[in-house]
């Protein structure tokens, strides 16, 4: 059997319930619903809010070096701290963070795996007191954009396929049958997928209790629809958040060189005048 | 404190796939509904017993599952 590339990026709660205090390590719950951590979390750990906390919240955009330096000298991060982020949704929005602490230079940031739900199913120690750890200096690296995808490399890579495509999202997005996931708003005038993309749903990745599949489940599951790492990859979504955690997946347990998140997803694309869609299933 | 008596059930509301979980924080039960696929959380309740917190869960789930437009493909 295959070992993950990146097997460090990974840690069991197991151990996070054996270190979630250390002074070295700093643990961090992202929830698509941020209502989440007031309700029970991982005691000892913080929250950071991706709809206010993980974003410029006046342009859209990731966050600033600047921002991200804020965010973690509040959070009492150092550059030497293990960083343990988590959450809910088998870890969306702890991808999201984990790719944001990529992009500028965090060296030891880690995804409990399982997430949220795999704590609390197991039945381990929750709190409902927030942490308030003592703030320090922090100095980020500057943004390593080799990870991200923006609308031109985008728009090359489908016209010329020099870039393998995914699609993560359910496959009714994907076909343009619906527009957002179920429930929620839609955020974009056309629904379909940008042509040439594969359709690999986020959770295809995941065994039931949240965990990540093995490393041979996943290059099969990716090998088959032709993505194997020969090629540059971008994964995208909708918002940037299920794309960045199969970013996390294909970079660090399949260990692909190049896999970029395209974060602009289908809230841009498919808002865009003039641009090219596909609808229905994958040509 | 500890989550006590989860459970994750799956049921469908019109016409979609929906995961309850629902569990224990020491005298109040919590649910939360999120669509199968693609996994978005649709709400999070809570009550006195399992069978309340799920209810509400539910009647939430079932006015936001609603609203979504199918398109023709």
């Amino acid at each position: 059997m295959a070992e993950y590339a990146h097997p460090e990026a990974l840690i069991s709660t197991e151990w996070v319930a054996g270190h979630a205090t250390d002074p070295q390590v700093r643990v961090v719950e992202v929830d698509v619903d941020t209502k989440a951590y007031n309700e029970a979390h991982v005691p000892g750990a913080i929250a950071w809010a991706w709809t206010t906390q993980l974003c410029d919240t006046v342009r859209r955009d990731i966050l600033s070096q600047q921002q991200f330096e804020g965010l973690m000298a509040a959070s009492g991060v150092t550059p030497e701290t293990t960083l343990v982020i988590y959450g809910d949704n088998n870890n969306w929005f702890a991808a999201w963070a984990f790719w944001q602490a990529k992009i500028y230079g965090h060296n030891d940031v880690r995804l409990m795996n399982g997430g949220r739900k795999k704590w609390l199913s197991e039945g381990r120690d929750v709190s409902q007191e927030a942490s308030h750890p003592a703030a320090t200096q922090y100095q980020a690296h500057a943004a390593d954009l080799s990870l991200r995808a923006f609308l031109p490399h985008v728009q090359d890579a489908s016209a010329h396929r020099s870039s393998a495509l995914v699609d993560v999202r359910s496959p009714q997005e994907f076909t343009g049958e619906i527009l957002a996931p179920p429930g929620l708003p839609e955020t974009c005038q056309r629904g379909g997928h940008i042509p040439g993309a594969r359709s690999i749903p986020w959770g295809k990745a995941c065994n039931d209790d949240g965990t990540f599949k093995s490393a041979d489940e996943l290059g099969g599951l990716y090998g088959k629809e032709g993505i194997d790492g020969s090629k540059p990859v971008i994964a995208y979504c909708r918002i940037g958040e299920r794309s960045s955690h199969t970013w996390f997946v294909l970079k660090y347990l399949l260990g692909f060189d190049n896999v970029t998140n395209y974060d602009g997803s289908w809230t841009e694309w498919g808002n865009l005048v003039g641009a090219n869609v596909e609808k229905g299933a994958a040509a | 404190m500890k989550v006590e008596e989860y459970q994750e059930r799956k049921v469908t509301l019109d016409g979609w796939d929906v995961n309850l979980t629902s569990y224990r924080l020491e005298a109040e039960w919590h649910c939360k509904a999120d669509n199968v696929s693609p996994g978005a959380a649709l709400c999070r309740t809570t009550g006195a017993t399992r069978e309340e917190a799920e209810a509400k869960a539910l009647k939430r789930a079932a006015e936001l599952l609603e609203r979504t437009r199918r398109h023709a493909v």
